[in-house]
């Protein structure tokens, strides 16, 4: 009969990617004749923009510009190993890859550019828009393009680099089991608030706060695009969806996008979020990572906000309607607490 | 074989192909004309991934017999584009990052197209009530929504 307003939160500390067998991710970089560089990835690129994020990356080391750089995520079986796209570890681990396969091709490149200009390869520096110089000295010019020529035709030179990053393996003590599963945790807050029906035991949400430590952003904008379109997929866990409803019988499972339900664009909320930038000490230029972590604060929050709103507590995903409805009963009714 | 000739208008041209009784028009498009902007989500109607435009109304492909579209105009993605130039639609999509995966989005383009065909300054309900039909599972609907409203308003880059 009543709509009862609550609010919740949830921090988390997540850790960024695994250590199973090091978690490592390889990858290769090289230039073709045309100066243009290929990264060649096994890792995938899901919609996230990794392809995007890595490709900045390779850029940035090599000292080129962002359009002379593609990535190649084409063929798992022939390119570079790579772990995976999950754990959020594609820009942290995957990114360090790329940054170790750039700083070698870099190399590569300084020495074939040193030998045309007939220079110390130390005393040369990249223009950021496709031309190594003399330091002090800018007319003391060339290309990529042209240093790419001269090592394919002349210098008879690859200009290629090779990556890895390899977690240190952590040891389990024996006593206590303690390891260390990840090198670098990003954290998050958030605060839910949402609106419960008493009558129906339908809960919708009203609006979402939130803060994000997640190292340096290096695209800003793909790590908002994240993050508003991953709480959804939070709350999505939260409250709608489930293969097995009564599980383990598997009974009234859903068998189509009806019936296995998603939050629509007329539940959205607003979302307001604050993004934090703390360089992690191994992350490529700072990075760590959006990835899960950005759905991940809004389960029990959105739990809590149940709870602030009706006095129910749910501990089974998702919180539906009916669990919502039979939890009001068996306590004699809503129950609102304190609001905070 | 199929064995019914059908005819229709397909992006501004005409094209003829043969199809089975049961063919729909998801298919036709896909299999046998070749334009693949639309998308098979479900297949029954749940999640507007095959939205196309039919004399100017948003369908469901999957769910629309092929022969019902004989000498009607289907509007797809693929003819969004203004000659070399993208829509206004496209250009505030990729202004304002309203695609991750991309599933979802010629779906998207095109409920939006057929909103903004009838009414071009929707509100933001009108908005959202034009793609209620399409599920996005990335973005959060969100940055779609502001594209549409952004396009609506001319607010897009050049």
């Amino acid at each position: 009969m009543t709509r009862h307003r609550g609010r919740g939160m949830a921090s988390i500390n997540y850790p960024i990617g695994m250590n199973l067998g090091g978690d490592p991710s390889q990858a290769l970089v090289h230039s073709n004749p045309s100066g243009k560089f290929t990264v060649a990835l096994s890792s995938i690129d899901l919609g996230q923009g990794m392809k995007s994020v890595t490709r900045q990356i390779c850029a940035e080391t090599l000292g080129v510009p962002v359009e002379d750089v593609y990535v190649d995520t084409a063929d798992s079986d022939t390119g570079p190993h790579c772990m995976g796209s999950f754990a959020s570890r594609g820009t942290h681990r995957v990114g360090n890859a790329v940054m170790a396969a750039a700083r070698e091709a870099r190399g590569v490149m300084m020495e074939a550019a040193a030998e045309e200009l007939e220079v110390n390869a130390a005393d040369l520096e990249t223009d950021g828009r496709g031309n190594i110089h003399v330091r002090g000295a800018p007319h003391r010019s060339i290309s990529t393009k042209d240093v790419a020529i001269a090592a394919q035709f002349k210098q008879g030179k690859t200009i290629s680099g090779r990556g890895i990053f390899l977690v240190p393996l952590s040891n389990v003590d024996p006593e206590t089991g303690e390891m260390s599963p990840a090198t670098c945790y990003a954290h998050a807050c958030l605060v839910a608030e949402v609106e419960v029906d008493d009558e129906t035991g339908e809960v919708a949400m009203v609006r979402m706060d939130s803060a994000y430590e997640l190292g340096r952003a290096l695209n800003p904008r793909l790590v908002e695009q994240q993050l508003v379109g991953g709480a959804w997929m939070g709350v999505s866990h939260a409250l709608y969806e489930t293969p097995e409803p009564y599980y383990p019988d598997p009974v009234h499972g859903p068998r189509d996008f009806v019936e296995y339900l998603m939050p629509g664009p007329g539940d959205i909320c607003p979302h307001d979020i604050a993004v934090l930038e703390r360089p992690a000490p191994d992350g490529p230029f700072g990075a760590k990572g959006p990835g899960e972590m950005c759905a991940n604060p809004v389960l029990p929050a959105v739990a809590n906000a149940i709870f602030n709103a009706v006095g129910v507590r749910i501990d089974d995903l998702p919180i539906t309607p009916e669990k919502v409805l039979r939890a009001i009963k068996a306590q004699g009714g809503a129950r609102p607490q304190a609001r905070r | 074989m199929p064995t019914t000739p059908l005819q229709f208008r397909h992006n501004g041209r005409d094209v003829a192909i043969f199809v089975d009784g049961g063919t729909n028009l998801l298919v036709a498009l896909r299999e046998l004309i070749g334009d693949m902007t639309p998308k098979f989500g479900c297949g029954q109607g749940g999640c507007g991934a095959c939205s196309v435009l039919v004399d100017g109304e948003l369908h469901l492909s999957c769910l629309t017999l092929a022969e019902t579209v004989a000498g009607r105009s289907i509007e797809t993605l693929d003819g969004m584009k203004q000659g070399p130039n993208l829509h206004p639609l496209q250009r505030a999509f990729a202004d304002n990052f309203a695609a991750q995966c991309g599933y979802c989005t010629p779906g998207m383009l095109m409920a939006a197209k057929a909103l903004l065909d009838r009414n071009p300054a929707p509100t933001r309900d009108e908005v959202i009530e034009a793609i209620s039909g399409n599920i996005c599972r990335c973005t959060g609907y969100e940055p779609i929504i502001n594209a549409i409203l952004a396009a609506a308003s001319g607010r897009v880059s050049a």
